[in-house]
C-alpha cells in the first residue's frame, strides 16, 4: 500500500488513517536497510521516529535530506572525511521548517564530497549507484537523495544546487528537482560550496510534492541575508489553475545531445504545442560561455569558503581534503591571489552579469524556457575520472540557469533506447516559481510521459 | 642628531564598538570578564554552514566616527573577506572591507593648549568595519582559544602619514578617543582593548620631502603610557641603522613593555595576500541622501566645537575650556552649574574654577553643587579676636622670620600668613589675615 505513494499520497493516507506513522516509518527503515548496501545513498541512517519538532503538516511523513545540511545532533559529513565525525550543534533553517512541519529525518544521503561533481564519485565514503543500472552513477552533487527517492527508500527529499546539483541527478534517476530562484529558499546551515549560486530544494516523486514541500521550505531568513524578501506563492492552488504560456526554446541547448536524449525532448515540446502553449525559438548566449566563468567564481568561493577547515577544529586535518577539493582550492586561490583577482574575477563576474541580462532580455519576450537538463543519460561509474572539468560538462545547461540565479525544475520525459531516463528542464523568471509549477504540473498532468517515476520506484524489488 | 631626520608615522586605530550584539550574529558583545566561550554561536565560531547578517546599528555607529572625524560617508559600500590563517579566526577569513569603505578622507584638527604652537590637523585616509578576532592566551605549550570576542564590531581608523613626533601622536590618540567617547559608541579603552594603535614608522632626512622606500608596523602596544615610549625607541633605533648607511627593514615589530624595546615578528618576504573578493553572503550597501544627512544630524556638538564656544560666549580660559570638553558628561554639567549660578551673579569662570581648582564633584546633585559652590565663592567671615590672639602667638614663635620680613624680604610674609591660616583651621579670609598681619608688623 505505501510503495510508491508521493508525499501528498501518504499525507492522506495518514489522515485517514489507513496507515499509522510508525507503519511508514517502519517501511522505509526497512526499505533502506534492505536496498541502501547496494545503491549507498544514504551516509547516516536514523532507526527511530522523534525528530518533528511539533506537529504539522508533515508529520508522520519521512525524509531524505542531503548531508551538506547542519542537522542538530545528526552527523552532517558534506560527504568528505574532514567532517567524518562532526554533529553540528544547530539546525539548518531548511530542515528547522520542516521540523517545524512534523517530518521524520530517514538519514542523511551521500553526495560529492563538498557538493564538488555531478557523479556522487568524488564522495569520501564511496559512489551511490543508480536504482536504474547500478553500474551507472545517479548523477550529483545530490545523487544520494535523487538515489533515495527513486528508489523509494524516502517519499522525497531534500537537495541543493550550486549549478545542476539538483536538476542533473533528478535527471539522471528519473524523479523531479526543483531548484528555486537563490534567495527564495534560506541557505542558514547549509555547508557552503558557491555561496552566491547555492540554493536549497525539493527533489521528489511529482511537481505537486515539490511545490508543497517547497512551499513549507521557502521565505526569508533572516539569518541569511541573501535570503530574499520577495513573498513566498501559494504553489499548489496557483498550480491547479490552468494558464497559456509562450514557451522559449533556446537552439545552442539542443547542440550535441545524445539521440535518445533530442528524441524524447522533441516529443515534449509537441505536447506544449498540443497543449495550447506558444512555442518559439528564441536566441540565448550560448551554454559553452558559462562553463569557464561558473568555473572562475565558483573555485573562488569554494577556495575560500573551505579556507575555514583549517585542521583546528572537527578534528581532521587539510590533508583530509580530496583531489577535487584540492583541485578547487588551489584554483580559486589562484584566481583570487593578488594581480589576477582583476583578469579572472572580477571580469567573470562582469561576464555575469551579461548572462543575467540576457535572461531578463528573454523572459520579455516568452514565461518560461524549455531545455534538456543534460546533453547525456545516466553515464557509467568512473567515467568522472577521465575528465578533470566532469561537473561542468555535465551540467552545462544548468550553468546559466544557475549563474543567472533563476529558477528551474527538471522534469523525467521518457527512457531513452538504454531504458534510462530522459531530463527536460523549464527555466523561469526571478521568483517566478509560480510559472514554471504551472507548466510541469499542466505536462505531469496531461502525458504519460512522466510514468517513468512509477517505473522507477519498482526497479527494486 | 634626531634635527638631521624627521619620524614619517601612520596611524592604524582600532575601536571595538559597544553594541548590543556581535557584528554578525546576535550574541552579547560585551565579552570583558565573560568565561571563555559564552558569548559565542555557529556564526561567530564559524561552523559550516553559518551565515553572517550585518548589525545595522554597528554599521550606523561606525558612520557616525567617519562623520566625527569629518569623512564622506560612502553611498555605495561593501563587506569583503579577508583571507588568512590563524587559530583566532574561525572561518579562515576574516570579514572586513577592502576597497570601498563606509566612510573616507577626513581630517582631525587638534588644538591642545599642553602642546605648544598652533592647532595641527591630521588626515583620515578610511574609516572601515569588521570583526574582531577571537583572543588566544598561552599557557605552557598550549593555546587556549576564547570565541567570546569573535566577531565584536570593530572599527579600523586609517591615517595618512601625517605625524612627524611621538607627541602628536598620542596628542591625537587622545583627541581621537575623546571624539569615540563622546559619540558613545565605544569605550575606547586601550588598556582593555577596545582602543589598539598600530603605528607604521619610518624616518626620512628632514627635507627630504619624499616618502621613505620602507615602513615599519609596530604591533602590541597596549596602553596609553606606551604609545610615546614605542614611537620614540623605534624612531631611535631607526636612525642608528641610517647613521650606518643602512636602510631599515620593512617589517612589523612587536614592542615589548616589559624589556621596552621593538622587536621583529614578520619581514616583507611573509607578506601575506589576502585574497580579497566581495563577501557574496552580504549583499552590498546602498545608502542614500537622506540616511547620510540623517547620520551628519545625529552627532553631538564635538569637542573642539564645543571648546570654541566655551572660551568665546562663556568667556572660560583655553586651558579651562580644554579640560571642561574632554568628557562629555563634565562638560555638560559645567553648562547646567553655569545656567544655576548666573542667577547668583556668578560667572562661567568662576564654575570653571570651582570643578577644576576646588574640584567641587560633578557628580553631586546639581543643586548641591549649587549650595556648595556658592559657598566657596563667599566670602568667609573672620573672627577677628580669635585672628588677632593667633597672629601675636605666631610672631612670639618666629622671630627669625619676622627680622626678615623687617629687614624687606617680602615673600617671607606668606610662612606667617600660613602659620595664622594653619592655627585658624582656614576658619579665615586669606586676605584679611594678610592685612592684619601687616599691620601687627
Amino acid at each position: 500500500m505505501i510503495l510508491g505513494k508521493t508525499i501528498l499520497e501518504l499525507k492522506e493516507l495518514l489522515n485517514t488513517k489507513k496507515i499509522s506513522r510508525e507503519e511508514v516509518f517502519s517501511f522505509f527503515e526497512k526499505r533502506i536497510k534492505k536496498y541502501n548496501p547496494a545503491l549507498n545513498a544514504y551516509l547516516t541512517v536514523q532507526d527511530r521516529m522523534g525528530n518533528a519538532a511539533q506537529e504539522g503538516p508533515l508529520s508522520g511523513v519521512p525524509l531524505a535530506i542531503k548531508d551538506n545540511f547542519c542537522t542538530k545532533g545528526v552527523r552532517t559529513t558534506a560527504s568528505s572525511n574532514v567532517l567524518n565525525d562532526f554533529i553540528p550543534p544547530y539546525e539548518s533553517t531548511v530542515t528547522s521548517k520542516l521540523k517545524r512541519a512534523g517530518y521524520e529525518l530517514l538519514g542523511k544521503t551521500n553526495m560529492d564530497a563538498w557538493a564538488h561533481g555531478s557523479s556522487t564519485e568524488t564522495s569520501d565514503f564511496g559512489p551511490t549507484k543508480n536504482p536504474w543500472d547500478t553500474a551507472r552513477s545517479p548523477g550529483g552533487s545530490s545523487g544520494g537523495t535523487a538515489a533515495a527517492v527513486s528508489a523509494y527508500l524516502a517519499p522525497g527529499g531534500i537537495g541543493s544546487e550550486t549549478a545542476g546539483s539538483i536538476r542533473q541527478p533528478a535527471a539522471w534517476s528519473g524523479i523531479v528537482g526543483l531548484k528555486p530562484t537563490y534567495g527564495r529558499v534560506s541557505r542558514y546551515g547549509v555547508i557552503a560550496m558557491g555561496s552566491s549560486f547555492d540554493c536549497p530544494g525539493p527533489m521528489t516523486l511529482s511537481v505537486s510534492d515539490a511545490a508543497y514541500l517547497l512551499g513549507i521550505i521557502a521565505g526569508n531568513d533572516r539569518f541569511d541575508g541573501t535570503s530574499s524578501p520577495s513573498p513566498v506563492g501559494e504553489y499548489m492552488k496557483d498550480m491547479k489553475e490552468k494558464r497559456t504560456f509562450t514557451i522559449g526554446i533556446p537552439a545552442d541547448y539542443f547542440e550535441g545531445l545524445e539521440p535518445g536524449t533530442e528524441k524524447r525532448l522533441r516529443e515534449a515540446i509537441a505536447v506544449f504545442k498540443k497543449s495550447g502553449h506558444k512555442v518559439k525559438s528564441i536566441s540565448l548566449l550560448s551554454p559553452k560561455y558559462s562553463i569557464s566563468d561558473y568555473t572562475i567564481l565558483q573555485r573562488a568561493e569554494v577556495s575560500s569558503n573551505l579556507a575555514r577547515f583549517d585542521g583546528i577544529r572537527y578534528g581532521n586535518p587539510r590533508t583530509q581534503f580530496g583531489s577535487e577539493a584540492k583541485r578547487r582550492i588551489m584554483l580559486g586561490t589562484y584566481t583570487l591571489s593578488y594581480g589576477y583577482y582583476d583578469a579572472f574575477y572580477k571580469k567573470a563576474q562582469k561576464v555575469r552579469t551579461l548572462i543575467i541580462n540576457d535572461f531578463k532580455r528573454a523572459f520579455k519576450e516568452v514565461d518560461a524556457i524549455v531545455a534538456p537538463t543534460t546533453p547525456v543519460t545516466a553515464l557509467k561509474l568512473g567515467e568522472f575520472e577521465k575528465y578533470p572539468f566532469f561537473g561542468e560538462m555535465m551540467d552545462v545547461m544548468n550553468e546559466p540557469g544557475a549563474m543567472a540565479g533563476i529558477p528551474a525544475i527538471n522534469l523525467p520525459v521518457g527512457l531513452d533506447s538504454n531504458n534510462l531516463p530522459v531530463g527536460m528542464q523549464i527555466m523561469g523568471n526571478y521568483f517566478d516559481e509560480g510559472s514554471i509549477l504551472n507548466l510541469a504540473y499542466q505536462f505531469e498532468q496531461e502525458t504519460e510521459l512522466m510514468g517513468v517515476i512509477k517505473r522507477g520506484v519498482s526497479n527494486l524489488k | 642628531m634626531e634635527k638631521k631626520y624627521t619620524p614619517v608615522i601612520g596611524l592604524e586605530v582600532h575601536v571595538e564598538l559597544k553594541t548590543k550584539s556581535k557584528m554578525f550574529c546576535q550574541c552579547d558583545a560585551n565579552y570583558f570578564g565573560a568565561k571563555p566561550n559564552t558569548h559565542v554561536c555557529p556564526v561567530c565560531m564559524g561552523m559550516p554552514g553559518a551565515l553572517p547578517v550585518p548589525n545595522k546599528t554597528a554599521i550606523e555607529w561606525m558612520q557616525r566616527v567617519g562623520k566625527a572625524l569629518n569623512c564622506t560617508i560612502t553611498a555605495n559600500s561593501k563587506f569583503d573577506r579577508k583571507h588568512y590563517s590563524y587559530p583566532d579566526l574561525p572561518k579562515g577569513y576574516q570579514i572586513s572591507q577592502y576597497d570601498e569603505p563606509f566612510a573616507v578622507k577626513g581630517k582631525v584638527t587638534v588644538k591642545n593648549p599642553y602642546v605648544k604652537g598652533e592647532a595641527k590637523s591630521f588626515r583620515i585616509t578610511r574609516v572601515h568595519m569588521e570583526e574582531d578576532t577571537a583572543k588566544l592566551s598561552h599557557e605552557g605549550s598550549n593555546t587556549l582559544v576564547d570565541f567570546n570576542r569573535s566577531s565584536v564590531p570593530l572599527v579600523e581608523i586609517v591615517t595618512e602619514p601625517d605625524f612627524s613626533s611621538a607627541e602628536d601622536v598620542k596628542m591625537f590618540l587622545e583627541e581621537l578617543q575623546v571624539i569615540i567617547r563622546y559619540l558613545g559608541v565605544s569605550d575606547a579603552d586601550m588598556e582593555k582593548g577596545s582602543m589598539r594603535l598600530e603605528p607604521n614608522i619610518s624616518v626620512m632626512k628632514t627635507g627630504l620631502g619624499t616618502l621613505p622606500p620602507y615602513k615599519v608596523e609596530v604591533k602590541n602596544i597596549n596602553s596609553f603610557r606606551f604609545v610615546k615610549e614605542a614611537i620614540e625607541y623605534e624612531v631611535k633605533r631607526q636612525i642608528v641603522l641610517l647613521e650606518k648607511g643602512e636602510t631599515p627593514k620593512q617589517e612589523t615589530r612587536g614592542y615589548d613593555d616589559v624589556k621596552r624595546i621593538t622587536y621583529s615578528q614578520r619581514s616583507k618576504e611573509d607578506a601575506q595576500d589576502y585574497r580579497y573578493f566581495p563577501d557574496p553572503d552580504i549583499p552590498p550597501f546602498a545608502f542614500d541622501e537622506k540616511y547620510r544627512r540623517d547620520i551628519e544630524n545625529s552627532l553631538p556638538e564635538l569637542p573642539p566645537a564645543k571648546m570654541e564656544r566655551f572660551e568665546k560666549e562663556l568667556k572660560v580660559k583655553e586651558v579651562d575650556a580644554f579640560i571642561l570638553t574632554r568628557d562629555l558628561g563634565t562638560a555638560d554639567y559645567f553648562e547646567k552649574a553655569c545656567k544655576a549660578l548666573k542667577a547668583e551673579k556668578i560667572e562661567p569662570q568662576s564654575v570653571a574654577n570651582i570643578i577644576i581648582n576646588k574640584r567641587l564633584l560633578t557628580s553631586l546633585k546639581l543643586e548641591d553643587f549649587v549650595s556648595k559652590a556658592k559657598g566657596l565663592l563667599a566670602a568667609k567671615k573672620t573672627d577677628t579676636a580669635l585672628l588677632e590672639k593667633n597672629i601675636a602667638e605666631v610672631i612670639k614663635q618666629n622671630p627669625q622670620v619676622v627680622a626678615d620680613v623687617k629687614g624687606g624680604k617680602q615673600s617671607a610674609i606668606m610662612f606667617l600668613v600660613g602659620q595664622v591660616m594653619k592655627m585658624m583651621k582656614g576658619q579665615a579670609d586669606a586676605k584679611t589675615v594678610i592685612q592684619t598681619l601687616k599691620e601687627k608688623l
